[in-house]
Parts: C-alpha cells; sequence; structure tokens
C-alpha cells in the first residue's frame, strides 16, 4: 500500500535518509523505532512531503507522491498526526475538527464527530471549549481525532507517546487498538519500545537514516543484539 | 539538612481557573527534589512562579529565608538560583562557550561595557564548564546547529555559571534518547553532590525520577497529592491511578516475572 | 448640540471607508503575517479605478456598481501581487517581506501617475444621494447616512465569515499554523491568495466608495497609510470590531479637531494613540502577542567574530581611496559622496537596534530628522555656532529616543513597528503643522557649516571623520559585552532574563544609542545641504532606511552600510529618469525574491560555493 524505495533526505548539507526502503501493507500496524535524530520524523515528513526527498521514491496505492504538495498528499489519504500535537489553540474541538475534514472515500466508512467521540469521550465532553484549554493528554488525542476526520487510508502517528504520563500513554495504546479493529494501516513512529510492541504487528529499526531490522517484535526479541545495538532501551 | 526554598501555599489562577492552588513545600540542602504529575498538573506555571517568571496569586517563596515572591526572574538569578527550561532557550546566533560567557559577564556585571571584546572575556571559566558537561570540543560550534541532547547539556553549564545553590530544572531531558536521559540526570546528581547544592526538576521519564530523586512531590490538577520517598510514591494508590497507571504497559512489556515496573 | 450631533455624524461616515482599509490590513496580518505596507497603494487604486469606472457607468446603479467593480479589480490586483511578489519570499526572513511590499508601493505609483496623469480628480457625487437632510437643524449630507449605515453590513458579514463558515475556521487555523492546515488537505496557499483577495478588495471598495467625498489624488497611498496602521493598532491587530471601534474614534475626534483645533488635526490622531497604547498596549481589544508566537523564520545569523586584519587593512585602504576622491574626481561626486556616509551612518544606527537587537523600528527618520532640526533650529532662532548646534543635535535625538523607546519598548515585534511608526509621524505632524516655529512645508533654510568647513571638500573630509567613526564606534559596540547583551536580549529573552541581563534596559540603551547617532547623521545632512524639510522624518524616509537594510543583510554586520551605499548610487542614477518610481520599485523586488539573503548574505553565500574566500568575515 506505501512503498518506499532509495529515499534520500537532506536538511541542508546534513544526510538525514540514506536509502530507507520499507513497505506497508494493507491493514497493518508498523512501527518505526529508532533513538532521537534517527531519522524517524524526518521519514513520517518525507512520506508527507513536508520536506522533500532529493531522491528515491515513495508510492501510495500506485500514485507518486514525490513533488506533490502536502495539501494533495493529504488529499489522497495519507493522515499525518505530527509531533509536537500541534492543535490549533484558538480554535474550539469542534473547530479543530472541521480543519481536518475531508469527503468521504469509497468503500470507506466516514468518520463523523458522533463516532469520533465514541472513541474519545474526554473531547465530547469539552467540544465546545478552546484548544489551549485542554491538557496534554486531552491535546494528543484530539490530534488524532482530527486526523481521522479526514477519512484517512493510513495513518502516520509520530511519536504520540512523547511528553505524554504514562497513565495516558496506557489509554493511547486502548485507542490505537480500537483504531488498529477498523481496519485502519498505521505508521508509527515511536522510541518507547514497551508502547510500539503493544500496538504494532511489525517493527522497522532505523539509524542514521539506514533501515538495520525489519521483522517481527518476536525475532527482535530473539535478537537483544539488534535492541541494544539502536535502541538504547 | 537546612531547608533552602520554602514555598507555602503557592497558587495561580488563570482567568479564574486555578492552575496551582496551595501548593507547600521545601528543598533541603543538597536534596536532588522531583516534581511530578500529569500534563497540565501545574508544573511549569510552579516552575515559573518560584524564579519570577509569573507572579503567583497567593503564597510566598522564599530562598535561603529571604522572600523572594513576585521578583523579576533576574533578581532571583542573581540571588543564587539557577533554572533550565523545558524547550531550550540558548541564544542561536553565539557559539556554545558564548552562550556561557555571556551569562559569565552577567554575574560580573559587565553587561554595559561598550570597550572590551566580549568574545575573549572569562573564556577560560567558560571552558571549564563546558568540560563539566562534557563537550568541551564544541566550545566554537555555533549553538544553533547543536543536537538537542548537547543544547540540554549546554544549558546545564549556563545555570552553573554563576555558582547556584539551587537549580531549577524543567523536564531537563526531555526529547532526549533513552541513554542520554540517564547520563544527563547521573551528571546533575553529580553535581549536585559535590557541590553540595539542591536541584528541584520536574520529569516525565520515571526511569530517569526513580533512579535519581532523593524525593518526590506529586502534582495534580495543581494540588499536591503525595510526597515522599521513591518507595512510598511508587505504592501511592492515588499516584498510580492518576499518572503512573496500573504498569499493565511496563509489566506486559517486560515480560518479567517480578514485573514491578522493573524495566530496563 | 445639533451641531455636535452632525459632526458626530460626519465622523461616522469618515469611518465607513477608514474601516474598510484598515479591516483588509488587519486580515491579511492575521492570516500572512505581512504587514502590507502596499495596502494604501491597493485602496488609490481602488479610488481611480472606482472613478474611471463611474465615468462609463451610469446612475445610481453604475455608481454602486462602480464601486464593487472597483473592489473586484483591486482584489484581482491584490491576487498579482500576492501570487508574482509574495508566494516566492513567504519562506525569507519575515520581515523582508515588508520591502517587497514596499516596492509595490513605488511600482504601483508610477503606474497610476501613467494610467491617470499627475492631476487630483474630483469624485463624482453619488446619483440619488446628492441632496441633504436636516437633522436638528443642522445639514448633514444623505450620502452620509449612507456610509454610516453600510459600514455594520460590512462588519457583520466579516464576522460571520470568519466565525460561522468553513473557511472563517480554515482561515484562523492558517493564522496559527499554516503547515499543519496543508498537512490536513487544505491547499493553503490558495487560501493566502483568498485573503489576499479580500484583504485587497476591501482597500478597494474603500478608495471607490470614499470618492463622492474625497476623491482621488497620487499621494493618498502614504496618507492613508499612517492613518490605517493608527486604527489597526488602536482596535489591535488582527481584531475587526476594534478596527471598527477605532475607526469611529479617530474619525469623530478628526471632524472635532478640525473645528476647534484646526492647527492640531495631524497630531491628534497619534496623541490618542499614544494614550490608548499606554493603557492598553495591545490595542482595545487586542490580544497580547506573545514574543516568539510564531517563530523566528529563516536560518538563524552565524556567531560574529572581530573582522580579520586583512579584512580591516583592506577597509582601511578603501577608507584611504575614498580620502583621495576630491583630487580625482568632480566635486559633483564629493558631495554624492558625502551622501553616501550620511545615509550609510544613519543605515548603521538603524541596523545596530534592527540587526542586532531584533527591534524592527519603522520610524528611525524621526532621530535623523529631529538631529537635522535641532541643529536648524539652534542656528535660525539661537544664532549657535555651528559646532555647537553640532552636538546638541544628537542630545535632542537621544532625549527623544528615550521617550519614544521608552513608550514602545513596553511592546513587541509588529506592535513595537507600528507604535514606533506612529510616534514618528507625531513628530513630523508636529513639525509640518508648527508653521511659526519650524517653517512647517517650507523647511528652515540658510543653515550653513562654520567658515572652516565652508567649502564641499573640507566638509567631505569632515563628514568621513564623523561618519565613518560613528560606523566603527557602532561595529566595535556589536562585538562589546554590551553588544553581546543586545544580541541575546534578542536570541531569547527568556534566557536572558533569566541570567541576569535586564532586556528592556539594554534594549532602551541600545535604541537611544541609535537615535543619537542617527541624530548625528541628520546633523551632518542639514549642514552639508543648508536646510531642512519635513520630508526628512517621513515615512518614507524611514522606509528608505528599512529597504537598505534589508538589502544589505540584516543578518549581517555590514550589511546596513553596503546596502545604504548601493541604494544611494542607484538612486542617484536612476532618479535622471520619468518613471524611476517604477523601475527602483521592480529592482527592490527582483533583489528580494533573488536574493534574499541579502547583499552581504548572497555575497557570503557565493563565496562559500567558491573555493576561496571561505573565511570571510562580513
Amino acid at each position: 500500500m506505501l512503498e518506499l524505495e532509495s529515499v534520500n533526505t537532506y536538511y541542508g548539507k546534513a544526510h538525514i535518509l540514506n536509502d530507507l526502503s520499507f513497505t506497508l501493507n494493507e491493514g497493518e500496524v508498523v512501527s518505526l523505532l529508532g533513538r532521537n535524530g534517527a531519522g524517524k520524523t524526518t521519514t513520517v515528513k518525507s512520506i508527507m512531503q513536508l520536506v522533500k526527498p532529493a531522491t528515491g521514491s515513495i508510492v501510495f496505492d500506485g500514485n507518486h507522491l514525490n513533488r506533490l504538495a502536502p495539501h494533495q498528499v493529504a488529499r489522497l489519504g495519507i493522515g499525518y498526526v505530527p509531533e509536537e500535537r500541534r492543535i490549533f489553540t484558538d480554535l474550539t474541538i469542534l473547530e479543530n475538527l472541521e480543519v481536518g475534514r475531508q469527503a468521504p472515500r469509497d468503500g470507506l466508512e466516514p468518520w463523523t464527530v458522533e463516532s469520533l467521540f465514541k472513541i474519545f469521550p474526554n473531547l465530547e465532553e469539552r467540544q465546545n471549549n478552546r484548544g489551549k484549554a485542554l491538557s496534554g493528554g486531552e491535546q494528543q488525542m484530539l490530534t488524532i481525532a482530527r486526523t481521522l476526520m479526514g477519512n484517512p487510508r493510513l495513518l502516520l502517528l509520530d511519536e504520540p507517546s512523547e511528553g505524554i504520563a504514562p497513565v495516558i500513554v496506557e489509554q493511547m495504546a486502548a485507542t490505537i487498538m480500537q483504531i488498529k479493529e477498523s481496519g485502519l494501516p498505521v505508521l508509527l513512529s515511536e522510541q518507547n519500545l514497551h508502547f510500539a510492541r503493544l500496538v504494532a504487528d511489525r517493527a522497522i529499526i532505523i539509524e542514521s537514516g539506514e533501515k538495520k531490522y525489519d521483522g517481527s517484535f518476536a525475532e527482535l526479541e530473539a535478537n537483544p543484539s539488534i535492541r541494544d545495538a539502536y535502541l538504547s532501551v | 539538612m537546612t531547608s533552602i526554598l520554602q514555598v507555602t501555599g503557592l497558587t495561580k489562577h488563570f482567568d479564574g481557573l486555578a492552575a496551582v492552588s496551595d501548593v507547600s513545600f521545601e528543598v533541603k540542602r543538597g536534596e536532588l527534589l522531583a516534581l511530578i504529575g500529569p500534563n497540565g498538573a501545574g508544573k511549569t506555571t510552579c516552575f515559573n512562579m518560584l524564579m519570577g517568571q509569573l507572579k503567583p496569586t497567593a503564597g510566598k517563596v522564599e530562598f535561603n529565608g529571604r522572600d523572594i515572591t513576585g521578583l523579576p526572574p533576574r533578581k532571583v538569578w542573581r540571588l543564587g538560583i539557577g533554572r533550565t527550561f523545558q524547550i531550550t532557550g540558548t541564544y542561536p546566533s553565539m557559539t556554545v562557550v558564548e552562550n556561557i560567557q555571556m551569562a559569565l559577564l552577567s554575574h560580573h556585571r559587565r553587561l554595559f561595557d561598550f570597550k572590551s571584546y566580549a568574545h575573549l572575556e572569562y573564556k577560560k571559566e567558560a571552558i571549564n564548564l563546558l568540560e563539566l558537561v562534557g563537550m568541551p570540543e564544541q566550545a566554537e560550534r555555533a549553538c544553533a546547529i547543536l543536537a538537542y541532547g548537547d543544547l540540554k547539556r549546554l544549558e546545564l553549564a549556563i545555570a552553573l555559571a554563576h555558582e547556584p545553590s539551587l537549580l531549577l530544572m524543567d523536564e531537563p531531558t526531555a526529547g532526549m534518547a533513552p541513554r542520554e536521559r540517564i547520563a544527563l540526570m547521573q551528571l546533575t546528581a553529580d553535581i549536585v553532590e559535590q557541590r553540595n547544592i539542591s536541584a528541584l526538576f520536574t520529569e516525565h521519564d520515571m526511569d530517569v525520577v526513580f533512579a535519581h530523586a532523593h524525593r518526590i512531590i506529586v502534582l495534580n490538577r495543581g494540588e499536591v497529592i503525595a510526597s515522599g520517598s521513591v518507595e512510598q510514591i511508587r505504592n501511592d494508590a492515588q499516584v498510580r491511578e492518576v499518572y503512573l497507571g496500573g504498569g499493565t504497559l511496563y509489566q506486559s512489556a517486560d515480560g518479567s516475572a517480578d514485573g514491578e515496573h522493573s524495566h530496563a | 448640540m445639533g451641531l455636535i450631533f452632525a459632526q458626530l455624524l460626519t465622523g461616522l461616515a469618515n469611518a465607513a471607508a477608514l474601516f474598510l482599509v484598515a479591516s483588509g490590513l488587519s486580515l491579511i496580518f492575521g492570516v500572512t503575517r505581512i504587514v502590507n505596507f502596499s495596502h494604501g497603494s491597493f485602496y488609490m487604486l481602488g479610488a481611480f479605478i472606482g472613478y474611471s469606472l463611474m465615468q462609463v457607468l451610469p446612475g445610481a446603479i453604475g455608481f454602486w456598481s462602480s464601486v464593487l467593480l472597483a473592489g473586484v479589480a483591486v482584489g484581482i490586483i491584490g491576487v498579482i501581487v500576492e501570487i508574482l511578489v509574495l508566494r516566492p519570499v513567504y519562506k525569507a526572513p519575515e520581515l523582508f517581506q515588508l520591502v517587497a511590499t514596499f516596492g509595490v508601493i513605488l511600482v504601483i505609483q508610477d503606474l497610476a501617475l501613467l494610467i491617470w496623469g499627475a492631476e487630483d480628480v474630483l469624485g463624482p457625487r453619488a446619483p440619488g444621494l446628492k441632496g441633504i437632510v436636516r437633522i436638528m437643524g443642522e445639514p448633514v449630507p444623505k450620502f452620509d447616512l449612507a456610509l454610516i449605515a453600510i459600514t455594520p453590513f460590512v462588519l457583520f458579514a466579516l464576522w460571520y465569515l470568519l466565525t460561522k463558515t468553513r473557511v472563517g475556521i480554515l482561515v484562523r487555523a492558517a493564522t496559527q499554523d499554516r503547515e499543519m492546515v496543508g498537512a490536513l488537505g487544505v491547499n493553503q496557499a490558495w487560501l493566502f491568495t483568498g485573503v489576499f483577495f479580500l484583504g485587497a478588495a476591501l482597500a478597494g471598495l474603500g478608495g471607490a466608495i470614499q470618492l463622492p467625498k474625497g476623491g482621488a489624488d497620487l499621494l493618498m497611498d502614504f496618507t492613508i497609510l499612517a492613518s490605517i496602521f493608527v486604527v489597526v493598532v488602536i482596535g489591535g491587530m488582527g481584531s475587526l470590531p476594534g478596527a471598527y471601534i477605532a475607526a469611529v474614534l479617530i474619525s469623530v475626534l478628526n471632524v472635532f479637531g478640525v473645528s476647534y483645533l484646526p492647527q492640531s488635526t495631524l497630531v491628534l490622531m497619534f496623541v490618542v494613540m499614544a494614550v490608548v497604547l499606554t493603557i492598553r498596549p495591545y490595542g482595545l481589544l487586542g490580544r497580547e502577542e506573545k514574543a516568539g508566537e510564531h517563530g523566528q523564520v529563516g536560518e538563524p545569523e552565524l556567531p560574529i567574530k572581530p573582522a580579520s586584519l586583512t579584512i580591516r587593512l583592506l577597509v582601511l585602504a578603501l577608507i584611504a581611496l575614498l580620502a583621495c576622491l576630491p583630487f580625482v574626481a568632480p566635486s559633483f561626486f564629493t558631495i554624492l559622496a558625502t551622501d553616501v556616509i550620511v545615509f550609510c551612518l544613519f543605515a548603521a544606527s538603524l541596523h545596530f537596534i534592527l540587526g542586532l537587537g531584533g527591534l524592527v523600528s519603522f520610524g528611525h527618520a524621526a532621530f535623523f530628522g529631529t538631529g537635522a532640526y535641532v541643529a536648524a533650529l539652534l542656528v535660525t532662532y539661537v544664532g549657535t555656532p555651528m559646532e555647537l548646534a553640532f552636538l546638541l543635535a544628537p542630545v535632542g535625538a537621544f532625549l527623544l529616543a528615550i521617550i519614544i523607546g521608552w513608550l514602545c519598548l513596553r511592546l513587541s515585534g509588529v506592535y513595537f513597528a507600528m507604535l514606533t511608526l506612529a510616534l514618528a509621524q507625531l513628530v513630523w505632524s508636529l513639525v509640518f503643522q508648527w508653521d511659526d516655529f519650524t517653517g512647517g512645508d517650507d523647511g528652515l533654510v540658510d543653515i550653513w557649516p562654520s567658515a572652516w568647513l565652508r567649502d564641499t571638500t573640507s566638509y567631505f573630509y569632515f563628514t568621513m571623520v564623523i561618519g565613518i567613526g560613528g560606523i566603527l564606534f557602532l561595529r566595535h559596540l556589536a562585538h562589546s559585552p554590551f553588544g553581546y547583551a543586545l544580541r541575546a536580549s534578542r536570541d531569547s529573552a527568556r534566557q536572558a532574563e533569566a541570567t541576569g541581563i535586564h532586556t528592556k534596559r539594554i534594549q532602551w540603551v541600545s535604541f537611544a544609542i541609535a537615535g543619537a547617532l542617527a541624530g548625528v547623521a541628520g546633523a551632518l545632512f542639514v549642514f552639508s545641504k543648508g536646510s531642512v524639510f519635513p520630508v526628512e522624518l517621513e515615512i518614507a524616509k524611514s522606509f528608505d532606511g528599512l529597504i537598505v537594510v534589508f538589502l544589505g543583510g540584516v543578518k549581517t554586520l555590514s550589511g546596513g552600510v553596503v546596502g545604504a551605499a548601493a541604494l544611494t548610487l542607484v538612486q542617484d542614477y536612476i532618479t535622471r529618469f520619468e518613471y524611476w518610481r517604477l523601475a527602483l520599485g521592480l529592482l527592490i523586488i527582483l533583489v528580494v525574491i533573488i536574493a534574499p539573503n541579502g547583499i552581504v548574505g548572497s555575497l557570503r553565500k557565493l563565496a562559500h560555493w567558491l573555493p576561496f574566500g571561505r573565511s570571510k568575515s562580513t
């Protein structure tokens, strides 16, 4: 469904992604693991075309994403949940959701405000509050809900557990499981191996922008040397 | 141990909403005290009132017996409190060493010096501080191109420039890789011990907190709900409910038999 | 009583155009964070286009459709400007875009001259609303009543659009985080263009609708600019109801001012603003603008080091070369070189607070002009010898900078910029309207230097010593602990405050130093020309300073000086042609688009790619 082929991305002169290739299949939750600065966020931003890869191809459902603008990528059905939450703090929860709304897609049950409030009951209680009145955890939930309003066919989650209280991380894991059950594939960028293992089917480990491991968590378990070398847990 | 910072009834209202209400605690000399709690519990607000970035609605902050409530940050700093921020605030247009020289120039009250070359002043002292945090080889690099973890260490060096007797560190390890986090807190703990100073810090990474804090205070919705030793806090039912969680996440992930929050 | 009520109505009617234009400015600023200097030009175009249409379209329907069509036409012109000029520079440092919009002003000025000629045109009166009605015995034009009725509808329509529609929600979201809006599937480029259309159209409407009252002329772009800035600042940036209240307040006060204080109509507006901002720093309905809320755009500047020996020798050689000028070139060049040095000192003083301090002052000409006027007034009234007048001129500018700095530094960012502009206008309007003392529009003449400096060559050397000395002093200051503290306050005020630096005080002192040196430049200027006129205090003069600093390169130490030298020389050449504004405007826009790092910044980038000169310090 999503295929990266020899992607190279630079920030100025710094080479961030180095010939990165991987695929993500229909209905799969894949976790992109690696330490800080390994290139996880850049991978996600490269897919969204928020940073432009210099070479390589990124194909989503047969569409070449290179050279598209971020909003065109989003309209193809890739939903992006950024690292630093980035909700619109001056807008109410309902208005935040409205910004994310896109037309329903063929063959998918469209998300509505009502169906999202079932998954995120906290947001319903505070639907007319402005974003800035929300706690960190609620803001993170709102970011996810806002992206789901765009009826994505693939969800990119960038470090959703960063800076969140452990108890909220547990809730988040439960939420992602629910989303997973709806059949939506997810690419989850994470540093927290415990969290990733709970929700993901497959792990991809990157280091200095290169892929170092691609396989099941069980295999990773059996191979502590990889884990210790690249994850520094 | 004598008390160095005494906080009594600290309260802050924003538009009528209580962000921090009636918080009291003390920091003792030589103590590494952690302030933890969920997002929005009021930790940063609390910090901002201690150092004067915010004026409290009510309550009192005393440092070494002197009332510092409502003093602006620069005056609090001169009394001997150093601070690092959740989001680093270094000077990107200067080199790494100049960032520290700037704090030293301020400490020696040389800000209105129109004559000297700033980059030559207090250079040795600045390099010494960089050595302390283990990055002397980066002295001449532009601060703007430092990696995040290095910025955090630089901030610590800056905070130590005026030989403070108390450090306030707001999420000192946020955004760092796990191994870096442990190293930075170890460094902080060593400095606190060697210099017999105190540190108050907020943190989300429980590994860091449990490994280094001498004592922990837990905030929730602006109120202190528990305080005590690491063991007491770990086993506190209320803290588990609002903050630490049931531990299922870590236990199942660890797969270890004893399971009691022991993650590598 | 009747008279007062009638005057109140006139004020309300005058507020209509002012509100339309100001709301457009506020809207564009809210979403794009661009302070659109060319907004006054859109207003002027609206007036001229509306006038031309009214010549063709007859009757009441023709009049009102002309007004609407003028709005649409100006909206389309706004779109063209946005796409051609601003899109390429959205990624450039925020304030560079100001310079681009200033280029647009110049271009539009000459295009309007080309199309409509230099004559003022009288607006036609609105068909069907030509007469007057008597209210409490006083005559009130019917057209005024129509204007009073229309404005609240526009306000309501804008409010509804922004708060109740999807487009409005997207616009408000984009105000906060453009990139995120794009990543959620919204084509934010078109959202920006749409906002620009609306903002420009409102300005065009304002220009067309005031035709029956004010007509159209080529100066109206700058005339309205100061007023709409004042309105937007008093109301609070981004607040439409605030803009309405402020427009009414200013217009009504103006009407009463004309009747009761005819000598101070211009001053009044700025006094009101100063009072409002002293009590409510962010305007009547504005929200506090947190510093750094919108992030610094562009790469941070490089660390600075004092110039290497090679560079110092090079500069010394250049100065020596300059000193030979009177011997090898006709005296015309000596005069030009004097002008260049004076302007370089002015630009360097602005660069000091703008580049190193991050304090974008839109009113730096106030200090230049004050320096010039203090010297001129002393010579004229007290017969002060030149030497003493020369010493007292910077003192005057320094004191003014202390006052203006104190008022403005309580604010930051755009508010700071707007307030400096308005206070500089206050100084200008004082000089302009206080005929008896300052000579008003006729200026002060016959201000010549002492005998020993009377000839061109010796005055040139005098200018060289003082001017270059001032520039080198500022440059040295940049490397001193004080200069570092100033940069620290700009880079991170929070960190600076948390390490004992009283940032506002540092900025205040630097503001005063910059003001004093601009005053020195002003004194050099007045004795070289022998006269001074209010134009030396005008917005355009402040903008000249801003342009050269940006063109030279904000993030380089020598940017101001290099930009000033370049612009003065180019201007000297180009003003010989009839449509030089058009050429200069296009040149400025081109430089902004092609070399967004400024001249020095671009040269440095270039040098970095070439094998030699990697260690250049500029």
